[in-house]
């Protein structure tokens, strides 16, 4: 397990924070890996566990096909056979996956096939070509805001559970400004956009103000309030009088008018949206925050040392509040993006597992905002890639989810990946050792 | 049981902690191992112990060499370890924590309880240890579960024992207690291994001294070495132990405290406590660690609420004012916890520098950080603090306690200030630290500033203060000047009132004469070495005020 051969295929995915030469497809003897391992051990650590959990998982996809198996149990009268169909069908699983996330050679040769350039463009031709692209951008948008809003207060040193309930809140603002007013097209964009930052904000200095003014611990606060945002949406979808849309008992709400939808950013037949940009920006604002502003500075520091920023005269209390208040704002817009962007009514399965993906993608991007991007681009991946990935390979997508659970796992674990490969201790642990052990404070 | 190390090397990475040392010790000596943080001391004994394994050179036990892989054939070979910090369940009785790891089984499979007290008991009388099996150990002062550890050593047939710092975490009378003890195991034939970067002691207890400086052994001295010789050989340049400072030159009362009194759930950890502090002049306050001088400083600084009386600075009540509202009224603060409470540890050296001033000009305009100030200020800093780190984006935490101490002492001092209150400022500090910490607080001193320094190091008192105030049980027992002697101040630090005579209370008076037989040299080693104790103890009732705080300072040149 230590020399991966298959290892060289997750390059395919979108490059996450690994660019700086951590990349090990880029053909790096043993020796160099070790020493960049010493150089800047948690992104080594972050980029060999996704190594680990794609060799895993490529060996998991294999060992579940069933042709895999019948040419394992001839394995002594064929054993070059074996093996290569085991590579066949992880390689065929990834490669699936990339097509379906990032690029498709298929729809480039259809391109070129079209005998006029402008006429196939008209036809979609092109816009098939970065569709995969696309759907990455749209998955990823609601997984990187919402892991903002766990990976900013976690620099505060406090661990929100309370994406779900947050995202909620700015859901219902958003649906409700969208479908019951009309205003003209970029305004009432914005001021659903808006809405929606106060709507999770407002969760979220709940939750602050709790913690600053009792103690309460946040972990605790955050997750009751999960299940009370949880069952007001229910409640607030069970009748016509509130926001149930007439004529039904569907459980929906009327879908949002037009101008309140997210601009599209390549055309009518790509679901990109401007939602994708507000992520960016976001998360360039919270980088900007954390590390330029004074606000920032207080977060950082109450976040590694709470009793030295006591003693430095910060108010510890207000500060929890503040941020929590922002992530809630964040989580709030990642509820935008989608109300906004791609499904246009709220219904009660709406809030998806955005509130538990946010911790996996804050825990992989290291808790930084860039990390949070690079981790919610690739989840995006996995996840836009998996529908295709299932028709043509006939690999169940949770296997997907089984990629993702491992590289969770191995990230929160850094000792294992230490000894798989053999790896000197990190100096003080590295974020995801503290952010897994989440109860302490 | 004869021991010997043999050219021990032990790398880490490209730092070389220790570097072909060499040692033996004989049985039934105190061999004192001396050495700044850092040197290499601690590294030594984790190979001793089996904590960590030599790059390099061997053990001999009895002439026989000995591989350690762990404690547990560390114990077996007949070495004992008492940590720094204790391995005790605060839960279990002492009886129970001597058998924990041993724990020998009946025929039911239960637990013999009654040898183990029986044994206890029974070392406890054999060196005068008096620990009393059934005790709950939380319910134990430092000094008797230091004793408890001792015993568990003991119990595991320890031949050779060794002593991590012990005298870190007692009080004087307890330190002598442990002397006694120490004395009493090498007259039975034990060997003690002594670590400690604390000159007195060393000349106190030991046989031989081993200093041990960046790895390498530098020295080996007897006894009556001097401390000025030790020292010299610990830094490996010359030390000045005690800094010279002229007469103070109090101006106005600026710090006011009057009254004070901090409630907790244990009561009143600061009970009425007064004092002024005039600009110009440092004011000591001596006393038995945990009487009170956490909390005193914490309330002092708004960390704490105050319960009744009132704290006033140049005539400005600051009785109810925020932690932020003090720094900017002007209090300096050295925290007793600098790991805590001084310092994020994650923080580079340049963002620690600016801890408490991050959010002003001109480190920002608005809520912008002004990143070129902050490391101007940050190189202008390091340079006038002799700061040693790689560079301001160092991470605080990596430093050594002296260098973290004077980036402390370098913001505090750094911005406008007429205070500078100081919490055990040299705690575990190395000796060349010391000196560069004590220089800048006498000249803060001598820029006008008022300073209270709280330690419970007498040494450090009797180095800084220009008056001197013992604190026990959150009261102030009594003011004294300088050239008071240290019994008188062990005696009100241990509850005596004030003017009053000594109490029942039982190892103080020993202090002199248990110095004495130790050093095979005539008095003279030992008064360079305890000057305050045996000076004129005539002047026990002197009167406040600037005196001539010069005296022990010409009483050691002697």
């Amino acid at each position: 397990m230590t020399t991966p051969p298959p290892a060289t295929e997750p390059a395919a995915t979108p490059p996450p924070e690994a660019e700086p030469d951590g990349q090990p497809g880029s053909h790096r003897s043993f020796g160099d890996i070790i020493r960049l391992a010493i150089q800047e051990n948690t992104v080594t650590i972050t980029v060999l566990a996704l190594v680990t959990a794609t060799v895993l998982g490529g060996l998991l996809t294999a060992f579940t096909n069933s042709a895999v198996l019948t040419a394992w149990g001839h394995f002594f009268s064929a054993p070059g056979n074996a093996v290569g169909s085991a590579w066949d069908a992880a390689f065929g699983t990834y490669w699936a996956l990339f097509e379906g996330s990032v690029f498709n050679p298929h729809t480039v040769a259809a391109l070129f096939q079209q005998a006029s350039f402008s006429a196939a463009i008209h036809d979609g031709f092109l816009s098939a070509v970065f569709n995969p692209l696309s759907e990455t951008a749209v998955q990823a948008t609601p997984l990187i805001l919402t892991g903002l809003a766990v990976a900013l207060p976690y620099r505060a040193g406090l661990f929100n559970i309370g994406g779900q309930s947050q995202f909620i809140g700015g859901a219902i603002m958003a649906a409700w400004l969208g479908y019951a007013y009309n205003m003209p097209f970029f305004v009432h964009v914005v001021v659903c956009c808006v809405g929606a930052f106060v709507g999770g904000a407002a969760l979220g200095w709940l939750a602050g103000e709790i913690k600053a003014r009792t103690g309460a611990h946040e972990v605790i606060v955050t997750i009751m309030l999960n299940y009370v945002m949880l069952y007001f949406l229910a409640y607030l979808l069970s009748s016509h009088s509130l926001m149930e849309a007439p004529g039904g008992s569907n459980a929906i709400t009327l879908p949002i008018t037009s101008n309140a939808h997210l601009p599209l950013l390549a055309g009518t037949h790509l679901r990109i949206n401007a939602g994708f940009l507000i992520a960016l920006v976001a998360a360039l604002a919270v980088w900007w925050l954390l590390n330029r502003t004074t606000t920032g500075f207080e977060f950082r520091s109450i976040g590694a040392n709470t009793r030295a920023s006591r003693v430095a005269g910060m108010n510890v209390e207000r500060n929890w509040t503040l941020v929590m208040t922002i992530s809630g704002g964040l989580a709030g817009l990642a509820a935008a993006s989608v109300i906004l962007g791609t499904d246009f009514t709220l219904n009660p399965q709406s809030y998806g597992t955005y509130g538990i993906d946010a911790i996996t993608v804050a825990l992989l991007g290291l808790g930084r905002p860039g990390g949070v991007v690079a981790a919610g681009l690739l989840f995006g991946a996995l996840h836009a890639g998996s529908p295709g990935m299932q028709v043509s390979t006939g690999t169940p997508v949770q296997i997907v989810q089984v990629i993702q659970a491992l590289i969770v796992l191995l990230v929160a674990a850094p000792p294992l990946i230490r000894a798989m490969y053999r790896l000197r201790a990190a100096r003080a642990g590295g974020v995801s050792t503290t952010m897994s052990k989440g109860w302490n404070s | 049981m004869e021991l010997e190390l043999r050219g021990i090397t032990k790398r880490f990475g490209p730092l070389v902690a220790n570097d072909g040392i060499s040692l033996s010790v004989a049985p039934g000596q105190v061999h004192a191992l001396l050495g700044e943080n850092g040197a290499g001391k601690t590294t030594l004994m984790n190979v001793l112990f089996g904590l960590t394994r030599p790059d390099q050179g061997a053990i001999h036990i009895d002439g026989k060499a000995a591989s350690f892989r762990s404690p547990k054939d560390a114990i077996a070979a007949g070495i004992g370890m008492v940590h720094q910090h204790f391995m005790l369940v605060p839960v279990f009785t002492v009886a129970e924590n001597v058998t924990l790891g041993i724990e020998q089984a009946g025929p039911a499979g239960l637990l013999d309880r009654r040898k183990t007290r029986a044994e206890v008991r029974e070392l406890s009388h054999r060196y005068g240890l008096d620990v009393d099996p059934d005790a709950l150990i939380e319910d134990l002062p430092v000094g008797i579960q230091q004793r408890v550890e001792i015993v568990k050593a003991l119990v595991r047939q320890a031949n050779v024992l060794i002593l991590d710092e012990p005298t870190a975490v007692l009080t004087p009378a307890e330190t002598e207690e442990l002397f006694r003890i120490i004395r009493q195991l090498r007259d039975g034939g034990t060997s003690i291994i002594f670590i400690s970067h604390k000159l007195k002691e060393v000349q106190a207890i030991a046989d031989t001294i081993t200093v041990l400086r960046r790895g390498k052994v530098v020295g080996q001295r007897q006894p009556p070495a001097t401390e000025d010789d030790l020292a010299s050989l610990m830094v490996g340049r010359d030390v000045q132990l005690r800094v010279s400072k002229e007469p103070a030159e109090p101006g106005d009362v600026v710090l006011d405290v009057a009254g004070l009194t901090v409630a907790s759930e244990h009561g009143l950890p600061v009970n009425g406590l007064s004092f002024q502090v005039r600009a110009g002049e440092i004011l000591g306050i001596a006393g038995v660690q945990g009487n009170g001088q956490t909390e005193l400083c914490e309330a002092l600084m708004g960390l704490r609420p105050a319960a009744a009386g009132a704290v006033t600075l140049n005539g400005r009540d600051l009785t109810r004012a925020s932690p932020r509202a003090r720094l900017r009224a002007g209090v300096a603060y050295v925290p007793e916890d600098r790991r805590e409470d001084g310092l994020v540890g994650t923080f580079s050296v340049a963002e620690n520098l600016i801890l408490d001033t991050y959010n002003r000009p001109p480190f920002a305009s608005g809520v912008n950080l002004q990143l070129p100030a902050i490391r101007a200020n940050a190189t202008a800093l390091i340079d006038e603090f002799d700061v040693r780190t790689g560079s301001p984006a160092t991470p605080a935490g990596t430093l050594s306690g002296g260098n973290q101490q004077k980036v402390i002492l370098a913001r505090e001092v750094g911005r406008e200030h007429k205070v500078l209150i100081a919490s055990q400022p040299t705690r575990g500090l190395d000796v060349g630290s010391i000196e560069f910490v004590h220089r800048r607080i006498v000249e803060q001193r001598d820029h006008g500033v008022a300073v209270v320094i709280v330690s419970s190091e007498l040494d450090e008192i009797y180095a800084l203060a220009d008056r001197i105030a013992v604190m026990y049980e959150g009261r102030i027992t009594g003011f004294r000047d300088p050239d008071v002697p240290a019994a008188e101040l062990g005696r009100l630090m241990a509850g005596g009132a004030d003017g009053g005579h000594a109490l029942e209370f039982g190892p103080l008076p020993e202090m002199d004469d248990s110095a004495a037989p130790d050093s095979a040299a005539p008095d003279s080693a030992t008064t360079a070495a305890a000057p305050e104790t045996t000076e004129a103890p005539e002047t026990t009732e002197a009167p406040e005020g600037p005196a001539d705080t010069d005296a022990t300072d010409s009483q050691e040149e002697s």
